[in-house]
C-alpha cells in the first residue's frame, strides 16, 4: 500500500471515529519498498488540498523520511519547486508499506498488511 | 455480538465470494459503459473510493485517478492487486476505514444488493455519503428485479430476496453450485434508500438488468 493510502484511512472502529487519535494509523514493524513511477505533475498538485498535511508529516517522520515542512505547499508552490515535486512523488506514490502493521492510537487495534495489502476487517466484538 | 443478518450475510455472501474468486474474476473484466464514462471525467489527481471492488477491474479505467478501492473478500482483493496492481485493502462496507468526507467520489458497484435487510443497506449508503466532500458524488449499482429479457427471468412481481446458484466449473473437479444472497431492487427503491439514508439523488437510472443512481450528501 501507498504512503499516500495512509493519509485516506482511519480506525474501522466507530467508536474510533470521532477520537482524533484515531488518525492517521500508525505503521509498525513496517517494510518499505520502492517501485519507479512516472510523475504526472498534475496528480500531485491535484491531490494537494485533498491530503492532511499534519497528518502526512506524522507518517513520513514515523517512517523515516526528512521532516516535512510545517505547512503544505500551494499548488502554484509546488508547480515551481521541482525538487519538493519530486520528493512528495516518491514518499506518496513510490513507497509502499509491503508488510507490517497499522496502529490505532485511539483503541490499540492493529491492522495487519501483509503483501502490500491491509486488513481492516474486525473482530466480532469491535464490530 | 454477531447479529443473524450478518451470520447469513456470511454463509451466503462473503464465504461464497471467497470460493468462487478466481472463477468470478474470470468472468468479471468489461467495465460497464456508464461507470468508465464517470471515471473517466474525472480530472486528474482526484481521489475517489471503489467499495465492493471485487478483482478490481474499474481501478485501472482513469491511470490520472487516486482510486483506492476495498472488498470484503480478501481473495478477490488479492487479485485485484496482482493483476490490476489496484491500491486495495479488504474492509467491510459497514466498516469502512476511510477518513470522513476526504475523497471526491465513490463508487459502489455490485454491493448492496448483498446487504440482507433493508437497514443494512441504507446504513451502507449513509457510510459511501459520509466518505465524500461537500458537493462529492456517489454511484451506486444494484441488481433489478425488473429482469424481463434476462435469462434469469425474474420480473416485476418476483420474489425480491433470494438466492442465486453460482455454478463453479472445473476441469479436475465436478461442479459445485453456491447461493449467493441477493435483494433485488424494484423501481425506485434505490432512490428511496437514498433519501432515507439523507442523501439526495442527483440522477438515476436502469442499465442491463440493473437500476443505478448519481447522489450526493445533503449537507453541502
Amino acid at each position: 500500500m501507498k504512503v499516500l493510502s495512509l493519509n485516506f484511512l482511519t480506525c474501522a472502529v466507530k467508536a474510533c471515529k470521532s477520537s482524533s487519535d484515531s488518525y492517521p494509523l500508525h505503521p509498525q514493524d513496517a517494510e518499505l519498498v520502492q517501485d519507479e513511477i512516472e510523475l504526472n505533475p498534475d496528480m500531485l498538485i491535484n491531490v494537494l488540498p485533498r491530503l492532511d498535511w499534519t497528518a502526512l508529516r506524522t507518517t513520513s517522520s514515523e517512517l523515516g523520511f526528512p521532516a516535512l515542512p510545517e505547512q503544505a505547499p500551494t499548488p502554484e508552490e509546488l508547480q515551481a519547486d521541482e525538487k519538493t515535486m519530486r520528493d512528495l512523488h516518491h514518499l506518496l506514490l513510490e513507497t509502499q508499506i509491503s508488510e507490517g502493521k497499522l496502529v490505532c492510537a485511539n483503541c490499540g487495534h492493529q491492522y495487519a498488511v501483509k503483501e502490500g495489502i491491509a486488513n481492516f476487517l474486525l473482530p466480532s466484538h469491535l464490530v | 455480538m454477531e447479529s443473524s443478518a450478518e451470520a447469513y450475510e456470511a454463509t451466503h455472501v462473503h464465504s461464497v465470494y471467497n470460493a468462487i474468486a478466481p472463477h468470478f474474476s474470470s468472468t468479471r473484466h468489461k467495465p460497464w459503459p456508464l461507470i468508465s464514462s464517470f471515471l473517466t471525467a474525472q480530472p486528474p489527481g482526484t481521489t475517489g473510493l471503489d467499495v465492493g471492488c471485487g478483482n478490481g477491474k474499474y481501478l485501472p479505467v482513469n491511470p490520472t485517478l487516486h482510486i483506492f478501492g476495498s472488498d470484503r473478500s480478501e481473495n478477490l482483493v488479492r487479485l485485484a492487486r496482482s493483476e490490476r496492481s489496484g491500491e486495495v485493502v479488504v474492509a467491510d462496507a459497514l466498516s469502512l476505514p476511510y477518513r470522513e468526507r476526504s475523497v471526491d467520489f465513490v463508487i459502489c458497484v455490485a454491493v448492496i444488493h448483498h446487504l440482507s435487510t433493508a437497514e443494512r443497506r441504507r446504513e451502507c449508503i449513509a457510510a459511501l455519503l459520509r466518505c465524500v466532500r461537500a458537493g462529492g458524488k456517489v454511484l451506486i449499482y444494484a441488481w433489478a428485479l425488473e429482469q424481463g429479457t434476462s435469462r434469469r427471468g425474474w420480473d416485476e412481481g418476483s420474489e425480491q430476496d433470494t438466492l442465486v446458484p453460482w455454478v463453479m466449473r472445473s476441469k479436475d473437479k465436478p461442479d459445485a453450485t453456491y447461493q449467493r444472497y441477493y435483494h433485488l431492487y424494484r423501481k425506485g427503491e434505490l432512490e428511496e434508500d437514498v433519501e432515507a439514508a439523507g442523501g439526495v439523488v442527483l440522477e438515476s437510472g436502469y442499465e442491463k438488468d440493473n437500476w443505478w443512481v448519481i447522489c450526493s450528501s445533503e449537507e453541502t
